[in-house]
């Protein structure tokens, strides 16, 4: 029986302008062309990762979306067709890689920042100064001071913190998932820049070990490479419990990925699925992870924070104040844009909260509860530049994380083929042919580059704003005004409408 | 060639005037201070702060109420009959002043908190905390009725118009005071109504303030988990509350709650030495919601002290001088030379560096 499926993309291929160097056949990780006197695409391997089209010398590749794939219909979309016909061929269930791209409505555009005028002067950031740090971990209500011959002296002791040069910190994305090289490149930018990368749960690869003052390591249910040394590379530990993209379920790595480097890291056999099962069979309660979290403080002679990661669900806030009462320094909220190397395509699609209703509303609950101080909160899950890291700051958020848009800063087009493992640009692969293509130095800078960007228009937003430091937007959403929101999106956004 | 300028006015006046030795002074000369400065306020809000005034009472809660109408008087005294014993309660006087407009009903009670009340969920409960439970109260569940001040041998005086009609209206120079705050306003972000002049208090905490607090927004939400109700509509008073926050409920020195409200810069945190830098560092990380960003001058009082603190970029101006045991502090030189020609001392204040002039102990 034929393959029902049409192809989604059209490689075009000016023949007058190729000179037949095969770049493209070298290039595709997708297999797409072959050469027989010419250059020959298969339409439908081509995941329109672009990689061709930036490599050929004669600029002779576009790539379209196929005009014929279907007749059109608003209803019967594209994706929902060919889902059903691959389903219809497979009986399996759909994976997808990158997080979710449906029309969803996006609060952060649907949220306006305010500025100065007359009476609070805006103050221009490249002649005052302007202060982005941020600490992360629990802080307590009151400082307590004593008075030592006339001298005050500080007489709190103060929970470690993590300070950050500035309030962004790379998400987690496992080594596995990504390759050695992106890590890399993570963990140099992170280091260069003062913030943080985190490992995912994929084990930290010991060429990372001089970089632990700038690393989060993740204990993940499947808890792979997690031991005592794992733990003292590190500034930070994280238990995950969830991630935005597939709220409620594990991880896999299929068994391809797992070379030996991988099985190393992760301390399991190579070529092995590497599985990390939805619930941590020893997290069932709040209490259950309390223990957890004070068994790694233990572990960590109480010297770093623990945060723990959870996807943005409809109960989240309960669930936030649960955590920050377990004991967490730190939590960590993905929304449900969240990007994720593999995922089944219908809990990508329709599971989760957006980050932005999330953050509103832990806020509220940790505030209401005189528990805001505690804990902090890490925002994630479709950050995609400089303003949405404002919004979610003045929403409440103390950080927030980017792993697509870190992606696309090293190179990602984001053709959300994460899962196949042939990411062409050498990010979401093992392939040694691949990963090489990566070069680590490059894409560090590439990282530095955009951190020290958003950090730049952070302050200029912090300059239109009056505001010299980042705490004073952190949770003022008086700073913020809703457009085209209903009373009850306003209502849990804690900001009023344009015009107010 | 013509030199003349159009002439933008952008203001807001604050003056302070202090005996720290406990002399008592009429309100004459805060006027006199204040209305040098006419021309910083638009005539939408003045008002005064004094202490030492009800000598005969000092040891009384002396509340200012101010009622949108009779029903909010007749349920406010229900509540304060019900918590407190009241002394005396009384109209405060005034005189008609052709400017001043529609005052609402003014009235001052001196109260005395019953000590079988100091109890919360059977726990002995904090004298004060009781009395700023009962404030917040008022201000946010009684209709039509506002808590102008709650102190003890003190009251605040205030209301829309000009601070120098305020004055003669509230008849201040039949008052003696050893400390005496002024503000004339001018509001861009508010209604000028009475409730939202200044000074803003809370127990014997006074706060006169010249600038926008831009970072109110977190400034009241961080308040707010310490039961602090910010329902005055404007920026300052989040000021008053954190002051009563950091001083009398956390214990913080004056000179540290200053620290808090205008930080150094985190470039001259990493400076100090380290005990120095440990105690800045666990500040700003604790208490980084409570920062006052955005321009201001403000002073500050209690029965003990006068602090003014500036913004640490110092985006308002703040003057302080000294003669014998008076000090001074205003928004502009000329205001306290008006009233005191012959300083010892005078300087201009420095971004965030605050101004502590306290009352000498046994005066």
């Amino acid at each position: 029986m034929a393959n029902l499926i049409p192809p989604r993309f059209k490689v075009v291929i000016d023949y007058e302008r190729c000179r037949k160097c095969k770049r493209c056949v070298i290039n595709c990780g997708f297999g797409v062309y072959s050469f027989a006197d010419r250059v020959i695409p298969d339409h439908k391997k081509c995941v329109s990762c672009q990689r061709c089209v930036a490599f050929c010398p004669e600029e002779a590749i576009t790539i379209i979306e196929n005009p014929n794939v279907f007749r059109p219909n608003s209803y019967w979309t594209m994706e929902d067709r060919i889902n059903i016909m691959k389903q219809a061929s497979s009986s399996g269930m759909l994976l997808t890689g990158m997080g979710n791209d449906r029309p969803y409505k996006n609060y952060f555009d649907h949220l306006l920042i305010d500025a100065c005028q007359v009476t609070n002067p805006s103050i221009d950031p490249l002649r005052e100064p302007m202060e982005l740090t941020t600490y992360l971990g629990k802080k307590p209500d009151a400082v307590k001071v004593k008075v030592e011959n006339g001298k005050v002296k500080l007489d709190t002791q103060i929970a470690p913190q993590i300070k950050l040069d500035t309030p962004i910190i790379f998400s987690p994305m496992s080594y596995g998932s990504i390759s050695l090289n992106a890590h890399k490149a993570l963990a140099r930018a992170a280091k260069e820049c003062g913030i943080l990368m985190n490992t995912g749960e994929g084990g930290l690869h010991k060429e990372l070990y001089p970089y632990k003052d700038w690393i989060i390591v993740q204990v993940a249910s499947g808890r792979f490479g997690v031991n005592q040394e794992y733990l003292d590379h590190s500034a930070v530990v994280e238990i995950k419990i969830g991630q935005g993209a597939k709220p409620g379920i594990g991880g896999h790595l299929p068994g391809e990925k797992v070379n030996r480097e991988v099985s190393e890291t992760r301390m399991i056999p190579e070529g092995t699925d590497a599985l990390s099962p939805a619930p941590h069979h020893d997290i069932y309660s709040i209490e259950d992870l309390a223990q957890l979290i004070y068994a790694l403080k233990e572990a960590t002679h109480y010297e770093k924070p623990v945060s723990v990661k959870i996807a943005a669900v409809h109960n989240v806030a309960a669930i936030a104040s649960g955590i920050a009462r377990a004991g967490a320094d730190i939590i960590y909220i993905d929304g449900f844009r969240g990007g994720t190397g593999a995922a089944p395509t219908v809990i990508r699609d329709h599971i989760g909260i957006p980050i932005e209703l999330a953050i509103a509303a832990v806020d509220d609950r940790l505030r209401a509860e005189g528990i805001r101080n505690s804990v902090s909160i890490v925002a994630a899950g479709g950050i995609r530049h400089s303003g949405d890291v404002a919004k979610a700051i003045a929403l409440g958020a103390d950080a927030v994380a980017i792993g697509t848009a870190a992606l696309i800063a090293m190179g990602c087009h984001v053709c959300q083929m994460c899962h196949t493992g042939n990411c062409s640009w050498g990010i979401a692969t093992q392939r040694p042919e691949l990963t090489q293509r990566l070069d680590p130095d490059w894409a560090a800078q590439q990282l530095i580059n955009l951190v020290k960007s958003w950090s730049l228009e952070l302050k200029e937003i912090l300059g239109a704003l009056g505001l010299n430091a980042i705490e004073s937007l952190r949770g003022s959403r008086e700073r913020l005004r809703g457009i085209g929101l209903t009373d009850t999106e306003l209502a849990i956004l804690g900001v009023k409408h344009a015009g107010r | 060639m013509d030199r003349t300028f159009e002439r933008i006015p952008s203001g807001c006046a604050i003056s302070g005037i202090m005996s720290v030795t406990g002399k008592r002074i009429s309100g004459e000369k805060i006027i006199a201070s204040i209305s040098l400065m006419h021309d910083r306020s638009n005539g939408l809000g003045g008002g005064f702060a004094a202490y030492g005034i009800y000598p005969e009472f000092a040891d009384h809660y002396a509340f200012h109420l101010m009622y949108q109408s009779e029903r909010g008087r007749t349920l406010t005294e229900e509540f304060l009959n019900k918590h407190f014993i009241i002394e005396r309660g009384e109209p405060i006087p005034t005189r008609p002043v052709a400017t001043i407009t529609d005052p609402p009903l003014l009235w001052r009670y001196f109260l005395k908190v019953p000590e079988e009340r100091l109890y919360k969920n059977h726990e002995p409960m904090d004298e004060r905390d009781y009395v700023v439970e009962k404030v917040m109260y008022i201000n946010d569940n009684i209709p039509d009725s506002y808590v102008a001040s709650s102190g003890k041998n003190m009251g605040a005086f205030k209301g829309v118009g000009y601070p120098e009609d305020i004055g003669r209206f509230f008849r201040l120079e039949e008052y003696e005071g050893y400390l005496w705050t002024a503000h004339g306003r001018f509001p861009t972000n508010t209604p000028g109504w009475w409730g939202g002049a200044h000074p803003f208090t809370l127990l014997d905490w006074s706060v006169v303030h010249n600038g926008e607090i831009s970072s109110y927004g977190i400034n009241k939400r961080y308040l707010e988990m310490f039961g602090y109700k910010c329902t005055l509509m404007t920026d300052t008073e989040v000021v008053a509350y954190a002051v009563d926050l950091l001083h009398r409920r956390h214990d913080l020195p004056l000179e540290i709650v200053a620290k808090v409200l205008a930080a150094p810069f985190w470039k001259d945190i990493e400076k100090m030495e380290e005990e120095d830098r440990k105690l800045y560092t666990a500040l700003r990380q604790v208490y980084g919601s409570a920062l006052l960003n955005g321009p201001f001058s403000i002073i500050v009082a209690n029965s003990k002290v006068m602090m003014g603190l500036n913004d640490r970029i110092k985006l308002r101006p703040m003057v302080w001088g000294r003669r014998g045991d008076f000090y001074y502090m205003a928004s502009e030189e000329s205001a306290i030379y008006e009233i005191e020609p012959a300083l010892d001392e005078v300087h201009v204040s420095k971004g965030g560096e605050p101004v502590i002039v306290r009352l000498k102990e046994g005066e």
